[in-house]
């Protein structure tokens, strides 16, 4: 049977990325649709994610699949001939849905409340920001990816940050370039991988994104 | 390489819990259907335990699993280690890919939407908060009656004949859920509004895995009262 997938995205997001990365790194071609999720959701995304509306949405031969850690460890294991993300051996698979889970229950909800908040609240949901980078970092430690020596889970879930580090740099008036060298190291050498360079916006057109929500 | 399986079943099995918290049951009744032997720790002062946070400095939270001496982190991530590590029993999730992503759909909502719900009407400031809090819970569970219903196939569980992972995820919850019944007087599974899952529910609290490990409601309603702002509640 010919496989059909699609894919409903909207273009800045970090949780869009993650899926596109993983469908590319499976070599699975798939259709990228647009969502105007600002004024004008379509009736498709309605229907495939009813209770939350909410994009990235997978649709694999007419079902859908909501939320992209899911998605990417449902593309790992119906593509599981190819490129696994997630290691073989228990530990190892639940250390990295550990940090998984850390990215996206700390990281991300850090990184929303850095555009919805001011004055010594965001001096805070900075410096918390930061924090978090770190110890991704100390994670991360000497080796080149999360993983260890081959791309894998949590650098997808990770990666979709790096094109945003500009925008949180300009905004928060830091330099995550200066303040985790390493993790930026990290960021350019995914930036090499093919599925990450034609998944990942330009940061410029992120940072233009933000100044006109802002 | 090792054994077959990659990994050695019969190392030392402790787990840190606390015993009011729905996230270190779920973890309880995986390892009790997979009928693995396992050291519990109660851990009164999670916050201020050095075991705690030597093997989970980054959250500080239970439940942990050891095993030998790798510790897991995270309720959910812990009965998916405990069903991929103990082949024997019950499969908790299912095999098939999609309703896989289903199954963790659900108990990321589970967590997300309806935990978030029962605790903000516990730590609710006033009647209004508690009131919305209440209302949106009443919707959690509405919803979770049509995915019984879809999951289920007229079968016991939402895995099916047997306890699955939304069984887990979900189970867990009605604990809490008992407490809010008595503390609010309002009824959350009821056997007119959410018949599937008011049978569902008996039918879980009877299960060999769950019984032995479930905490006795009135002794949770006590720590409830001692905990929260309860001065809101009838």
């Amino acid at each position: 049977m010919a496989e059909e997938v699609v894919l409903l995205n909207f273009w800045p997001s970090i949780f869009g990325m993650r899926t596109m990365i993983a469908l590319e790194e499976k070599g699975v071609k798939y259709e990228y649709r647009e969502e105007d999720v600002i004024n004008n959701k379509s009736l498709m995304l309605l229907e495939m994610n009813p209770i939350h509306k909410k994009i990235p949405v997978l649709i694999h031969n007419g079902k859908p699949v909501c939320e992209s850690i899911i998605q990417v460890q449902y593309i790992d294991e119906v593509w599981s001939d190819k490129n696994p993300f997630l290691p073989t051996d228990p530990y190892q698979r639940a250390q990295a849905l550990f940090w998984a889970d850390f990215i996206e229950k700390k990281l991300c909800v850090c990184g929303r409340r850095a555009w919805t908040t001011k004055g010594e609240e965001l001096e805070a949901t900075n410096k918390e920001f930061l924090e978090l980078l770190k110890i991704l970092q100390s994670e991360l430690g000497d080796k080149p990816y999360f993983g260890g020596a081959k791309f894998g889970f949590v650098d997808i879930i990770m990666i979709g940050f790096y094109c945003w580090f500009p925008a949180y740099d300009k905004f928060g008036n830091f330099s995550i370039e200066s303040e985790c060298c390493k993790l930026m190291a990290w960021g350019k050498r995914c930036m090499e991988r093919e599925s990450v360079a034609k998944s990942l916006p330009d940061p410029e057109k992120v940072v233009g994104y933000v100044l006109q929500l802002k | 390489m090792g054994l077959m399986n990659g990994s050695n079943n019969d190392e030392y099995v402790r787990l840190l819990g606390a015993w009011p918290s729905p996230f270190v049951l779920r973890t309880r009744i995986a390892l009790n259907l997979k009928r693995v032997p396992y050291e519990y720790l109660e851990e009164e002062d999670t916050l201020n335990s050095e075991s705690v946070l030597n093997y989970n400095p980054v959250h500080k939270q239970i439940p942990i699993l050891i095993h030998g001496n790798k510790p897991i982190r995270e309720s959910l991530n812990i009965v998916m280690y405990v069903d991929e590590t103990w082949l024997s029993g019950p499969p908790i999730l299912p095999s098939d890919p999609f309703d896989r992503a289903v199954a963790r759909f659900w108990d990321v909502y589970i967590d997300e939407h309806c935990f978030t719900s029962i605790n903000g009407v516990a730590v609710a400031k006033d009647e209004e908060e508690r009131k919305a809090a209440i209302g949106k819970l009443e919707q959690c569970m509405a919803l979770l009656e049509e995915t019984f219903q879809e999951c289920s196939k007229g079968r016991g569980f939402f895995g099916g004949d047997n306890i699955g992972f939304i069984d887990i995820g979900f189970g867990s919850m009605l604990g809490p859920l008992k407490v809010l019944e008595q503390l609010t007087g309002v009824k959350f599974i009821h056997s007119e509004n959410t018949p599937g899952l008011f049978r569902w529910a008996d039918r879980f609290y009877a299960h060999e895995a769950v019984k032995p490990v479930m905490p006795d409601i009135e002794k949770l309603v006590e720590f409830a009262r001692l905990k929260f702002n309860t001065s809101i509640f009838k």
